[in-house]
């Protein structure tokens, strides 16, 4: 490897030295300067760090953002997927479980009994939400942070599907975080 | 009898609690003001009751963390330095900065109280004696540890400090020579003095600039923190307190920081005057063109006081600074800063003051 040869200021090596200090100093007075300024109530200027406080502050997710899956609801609030099996079909990591059933409604072909999604499996591709001849299943939710003690509290049944709803326009989740049942302390 | 005790006690006690304090609060200083050079927070979580208090409890979060560790001691390591070196490390860090005068003599009841933890005509060559020992609870953590790895980083320390030391000696040579003294009471002292007509202070970063910037990157080296932490070297050898787990690992963190206490208390007695404050003398404010303000001596005293810590604490930010800026030296770019950079250069530096100083003395 080749290196460039360093000019004499280099070598002294001290002035650079205080180059990189007055670059680290004026840093770290500027950001002191805008902390103190908000910490005296003046919102309005330019903040002192680019950090974001996570669980109390978001950064905007896009609107196209593939989150915790949700089943759309008819407006009696039975689910609106006719258990047609296409998404578990299509899905690249056989995580959707369905069991299909008869509906009371002639017109409507099937309900599933059963709608189990296994999100430890899941790749969040959203082929299922593609593939979905109903528009029955979405991934808007905005919820990312769903975690478990166990494999078992992954599996995301029906009725907590059918319990979410879409996030915010800003990306912000509208339900709560669902607690599987059998996640531990 | 009682109250020369009390005022003996006192005076160990304030070194004591000022040194272990500022050592401590420099895990909370170095935290935060990386985080405040580089657009971040840093660590603010910690919370007692709800309060954060900007992150001052994560100090008292950490040592509660550290004394609750396993303490584990490695099968082959040896039974008594392993556990012995960390206590080696901290106590002369602690006990170098006892020489170090914090104010002039206060005069309360009666009685000169010299403001010192210990009054030494030699005292530099003390605060020297105790830096360099320190570096023996390095060796012995690395040497007893049975660790290939942390024998390394003990070798390295005790090259590190060799050279580091003998720049520190050598650049302090001019200061001895201008103030002649040995006691760092007298060289603060001396240090109360002007050049211009009364305007400058004669202040060693003043009579001593090249030594100024020698001793402090020597001292920086004597801490063994970035970027002369080749005794550690984090993503190589992790070095000599590889095998030290809980409080005894906290204690060799504390001794660096112990260390630059040290350091930035001696810069500030031999380079930056002291407790001295320009035109601030035992009988009140003098200004160059005659203008005085009168002040008590015990509100002098306590400026003073204050001043000293003033000047030890921008120190310590000056030395987080470097810290935060520079990358770490390679082994034998270390090696050779200390013996072809600062060594020759502050061989130069007393021939020069002493030619200097002849020239001085026949004007």
């Amino acid at each position: 490897m080749t290196r460039a040869p360093m000019s004499l200021r280099q070598r002294f090596y001290v002035l650079d030295v205080l180059a990189g200090l007055g670059l680290t100093a004026a840093h770290f007075f500027r950001n002191m300067g805008r902390h103190t300024a908000r910490a005296l109530g003046r919102r309005t200027g330019a903040r002192g760090a680019v950090t974001i406080q996570y669980p109390e502050e978001r950064r905007p997710y896009s609107p196209r953002l593939r989150s915790l899956h949700r089943l759309v609801r008819r407006e009696d609030g039975s689910p609106r997927c006719v258990a047609c099996m296409m998404c578990e079909t299509v899905c690249p990591a056989h995580c959707i479980y369905i069991v299909a059933d008869e509906h009371p409604n002639p017109e409507i072909e099937k309900v599933p009994r059963r709608f189990d999604i296994d999100l430890g499996k899941c790749v969040f591709c959203g082929y299922c939400v593609e593939a979905c001849p109903e528009d029955a299943i979405r991934m808007d939710t905005g919820i990312l942070e769903f975690s478990s003690y166990s494999r078992g509290g992954m599996i995301y049944t029906k009725e907590m599907l059918l319990s979410l709803e879409p996030a915010h326009a800003d990306g912000r989740p509208r339900s709560p975080i669902p607690l599987p049942p059998n996640r531990k302390p | 009898m009682i109250a020369d005790l009390g005022i003996a006690f006192g005076r160990v006690a304030f070194v004591m609690l000022f040194v272990l304090n500022l050592g401590g609060l420099m895990t909370w200083v170095e935290r935060k003001q990386s985080a405040i050079m580089q657009d971040r927070i840093g660590a603010n979580r910690a919370s007692i009751f709800g309060f954060r208090l900007i992150g001052l409890f994560h100090p008292l979060a950490d040592a509660i963390k550290m004394l609750t560790k396993e303490d584990f001691r490695p099968a082959r390591a040896d039974r008594i330095l392993f556990p012995l070196a960390p206590f080696v490390s901290v106590f002369f860090a602690l006990v170098a900065f006892a020489s170090i005068p914090f104010g002039d003599t206060l005069r309360l009841a009666g009685r000169d109280i010299p403001l010192q933890a210990v009054t030494l005509n030699v005292g530099i060559l003390y605060v020297f004696g105790m830096l360099s020992l320190g570096v023996y609870g390095v060796m012995m953590a690395g040497w007893s540890s049975a660790n290939n790895y942390a024998l390394l980083g003990g070798q390295r320390a005790a090259a590190l400090m060799i050279s580091a030391e003998i720049a520190i000696g050598t650049s302090i040579m001019g200061v001895i020579m201008i103030y002649g003294s040995l006691n760092m009471q007298d060289i603060v002292r001396g240090q109360g003095q002007y050049f211009l007509g009364g305007w400058l202070p004669a202040w060693g970063i003043v009579t001593q600039p090249l030594a100024f910037v020698l001793f402090l990157t020597a001292g920086i080296a004597a801490t063994k923190r970035i970027p002369f932490d080749t005794p550690e070297g984090e993503s190589e050898i992790i070095g000599y307190f590889v095998e030290y787990s809980g409080m005894k690992f906290g204690m060799f963190a504390m001794a660096d920081f112990l260390e630059t206490v040290v350091i930035a208390g001696m810069t500030t007695s031999l380079f930056l005057g002291g407790w001295q404050i320009p035109y601030l003398g035992a009988e009140g404010v003098r200004l160059p063109w005659g203008w005085a303000w009168p002040l008590p001596h015990l509100v002098v005293v306590l400026l003073q006081v204050g001043a000293f810590v003033v000047k030890v604490c921008v120190m310590i930010f000056f030395m987080m600074l470097i810290r935060w800026t520079l990358p770490r030296f390679r082994y034998d770019q270390a090696m050779r800063l200390g013996w072809l950079g600062l060594f020759p250069l502050s061989i130069a530096n007393i021939v020069l003051t002493g030619l200097v100083l002849v020239a001085w003395s026949h004007r």
